[in-house]
């Protein structure tokens, strides 16, 4: 202990013992680090996973106002051909008055195709609306039953505890009635 | 340990060992003659019947283990494998299934003998962390079990409260696929979540290891709060508490049996006899009836937390439940420096036991309000022109289709209590009952004359009943 203050002393700036210490201890933090690195991302999806992670849908089979529920990445992708008043009624709100300001057409490659994950951006149920009998709610679009988040006919959040739009997932047009998602 | 005073056993195999590794000696001193105040009521028989449940979850789990498989394709089958062509798969799935909901209500009365008798004070502050701690892996072990059946109430709970961690700023999304392993609750998350659920109730040992080392460095509180004074005061474990510990497991085993044997699924949602479907979500999503005052705060809170006039949120309302829900806990976990009142037992305390019996009310009631649809209404009244309110009442039925409400001349006014008040009502009382009654009763409660030791409360008592 005396030893080690009279060193202090000569060395203002810190020891040649403390600066060892640092590096060791630094060093063992690193390659700490680098094992459990691998552990936790082995937790990720894998690569497998990652490789299912694109869908192709045919189109053709959906008539005007008809929607269908296809599965994407272990979740339910509503796509919804929608009707003439369905889009005009989602192209004339304001986009202030909306929780999650988007425009419609910002969410459509096409205006007749609305493609979503169909998945509630509260806290994850499946919102009803995709079959004729179902509740659309108060907005005409679809209706997440767990907590009560109501979403229009563009699949904005409109009211209730979700704080998004239903998510517009990434997809192409191969030809005029065929997409691929992902 | 015990090294040196050892006292020689006359057996001679307990002797050869106990020299060797003294495990006799402290079972002899832990739980053969480690005094313990004479005037325990029954609410001191939880701890060992929480024990009791732990024991029997681990035995029962393990068989289940040998049976049950834990991937999505398989998992729902093999549970029904279990019930109906395993010998005795039935038995074992329903002790354990009735087990989790028996081991909840042991741990919430023990919890709540610690609340009202004082237990968590000084100098047990650290053994009721510990208690703390082993709730939260209990709920964490509880819940993952729930989802291994994989059916709809698994699932959907699952995906319910993995998405929880989603409100979590910037990095929630990437923490959601972490858990998951994937992009939704599947099969990654499936096998994970039977990993863990094997491991933790051994991790759940280990923290009850410490917890009941740590009781038996301070020693038990008791019913009147005052430490234990000399012999006069205390009893050995054995055979007073071994003999009244057994009586009470005995009862309330019986009270279990019942629900094994007559009820099994009375704890139980139906619809988890209904496989794993991730396109469907169940028209009432309700987890298990021990989070249901969790729940029932997490759904309380369904508005943005902002700077007021302004749209500026800090804290959205998805984030503020989980915050609140979480926060829920973590009040019970610093309830030793919120309540320095320097009397223990709420028998001397009536303000605290009064503030105390009206917070369990609260908690159960928020576990009713978990339990309903969020926006179940109780009581609804309309002012206003008769014809206006029949036409709102119309409404509520039948949305239109384009979202335009073609409003009448004069909206009435509808006022109701539906449940998210109710819910709302007793989160604010919850927490107050932590922040504000408890540091303020701490301050200005007068206490009742408590006595100066166990056996002169212990003796007053028997002289009360002599008399009359
Ligand atoms: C703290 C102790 C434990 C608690 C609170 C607990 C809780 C649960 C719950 C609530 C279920 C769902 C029951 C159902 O609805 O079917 C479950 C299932 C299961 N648990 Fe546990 N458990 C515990 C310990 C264990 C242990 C130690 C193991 C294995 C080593 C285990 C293995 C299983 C298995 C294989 C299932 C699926 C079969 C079934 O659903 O019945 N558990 N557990
Ligand atoms: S999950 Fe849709 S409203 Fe909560």
């Amino acid at each position: 202990m005396c030893a080690d203050t009279a060193i202090k002393k000569d060395h203002e700036e810190g020891t040649r013992r403390e600066f060892l210490n640092l590096a060791a201890g630094a060093f063992g933090a690193l390659g700490t680090a680098a094992v459990v690195w691998p552990f936790i991302d082995s937790l990720n999806p894998a690569a497998d996973t990652l490789a299912m992670a694109s869908t192709e849908v045919d189109l053709s089979p959906i008539q005007e106002g008809q929607s269908i529920t296809v599965m994407w990445r272990g979740k339910p992708v509503f796509i919804r051909h929608r009707t003439a008043a369905e889009i005009k009624s989602a192209e004339e709100v304001p986009v202030n008055a909306l929780r999650d300001k988007e425009e419609d057409k910002d969410r459509v490659q096409k205006p007749e195709w609305l493609v979503m994950v169909g998945v509630c951006t509260h806290l994850g149920c499946v919102p009803l609306g995709q079959k004729e009998t179902e509740s659309k709610g108060d907005y005409g679009g679809w209706f997440c039953p767990c907590h009560g988040s109501h979403y229009d006919t563009s699949g904005r959040i409109r009211k209730g505890p979700a704080p998004k739009n239903l998510a517009v997932p990434e997809y192409a047009f191969l030809t005029d009635t065929t997409i691929r998602i992902g | 340990m015990a090294g040196g005073q050892r006292q020689k056993f006359d057996n001679p195999v307990v002797e050869w060992v106990d020299s060797r590794l003294p495990v006799f000696t402290l079972m002899q001193k832990e739980y053969g003659v480690f005094p313990t105040p004479r005037n325990f009521n029954y609410f001191w028989n939880f701890g060992a019947i929480a024990m009791f449940m732990l024991v029997t979850m681990i035995v029962t789990g393990i068989t289940l283990a040998m049976q049950y498989t834990s991937s999505t394709s398989m998992a729902f089958d093999s549970v029904e494998r279990i019930m109906r062509d395993v010998n005795y798969g039935w038995l074992i799935r329903y002790i354990h299934m009735n087990g989790a909901s028996f081991f909840f209500i042991a741990v919430y009365i023990h919890i709540f003998r610690g609340m009202y008798y004082g237990s968590y004070k000084q100098p047990r502050e650290l053994l009721w962390i510990l208690g703390v701690v082993i709730f939260l892996l209990m709920m964490a072990t509880a819940f993952m079990g729930y989802v291994l059946p994989w059916g709809q109430m698994s699932y959907w709970g699952a995906t319910v409260i993995t998405n929880l961690f989603s409100a979590v700023p910037v990095v929630g999304d990437d923490i959601v696929t972490l858990l998951w392993g994937g992009f939704s609750v599947d099969d990654a998350t499936l096998k994970r979540f039977f990993a863990l659920h094997y491991l933790l109730p051994f991790v759940i040992f280990a923290v009850v290891f410490l917890h009941v080392w740590a009781l038996h460095v301070t020693g038990s509180n008791n019913p009147t709060g005052v430490e234990p004074k000399g012999k006069q005061d205390t009893l050995p474990f054995h055979p007073y508490y071994t003999m009244k510990d057994t009586f009470g497991l005995i009862v309330f085993v019986i009270i279990y049996a019942a629900f094994v044997f007559f009820m099994p699924n009375a704890l139980g949602h139906p619809d988890n006899y209904i496989p794993a479907d991730p396109l469907v979500t169940p028209a009432h999503i309700v987890p298990e009836w021990y989070f249901l005052p969790f729940y029932a705060i997490l759904r309380a809170i369904t508005f943005d937390l902002g700077i007021p006039f302004t749209e500026v949120v800090l804290i959205e309302a998805k984030l503020g439940g989980v915050i609140a829900m979480f926060g829920a806990i973590v009040l019970l976990l610093i309830m030793p420096w919120l309540d320095t009142h320097p009397v223990r037992s709420a028998r001397y305390r009536p303000w605290y036991k009064k503030t105390l019996l009206v917070f369990v009310f609260g908690v159960v009631v928020l576990g009713y309000a978990g339990s309903q649809p969020a926006d179940k209404v109780y009581w609804q009244t309309c002012i206003g022109s008769e014809a206006a309110c029949e036409a709102t009442d119309a409404h509520h039925g039948a949305a239109d289709a384009t979202g335009h409400h073609d409003v009448a001349e004069k909206a009435p006014t509808v006022l109701k209590f539906d449940n998210t008040m109710l819910a709302q009502l007793f989160t604010i009382y919850y927490y107050a009952f932590f922040l504000v009654i408890l540091p303020l009763l701490s301050r200005k409660e007068q206490a009742l004359p408590i006595p100066k030791s166990i056996h002169e409360a212990v003796l007053a008592k028997s002289k009360a009943k002599e008399t009359k």
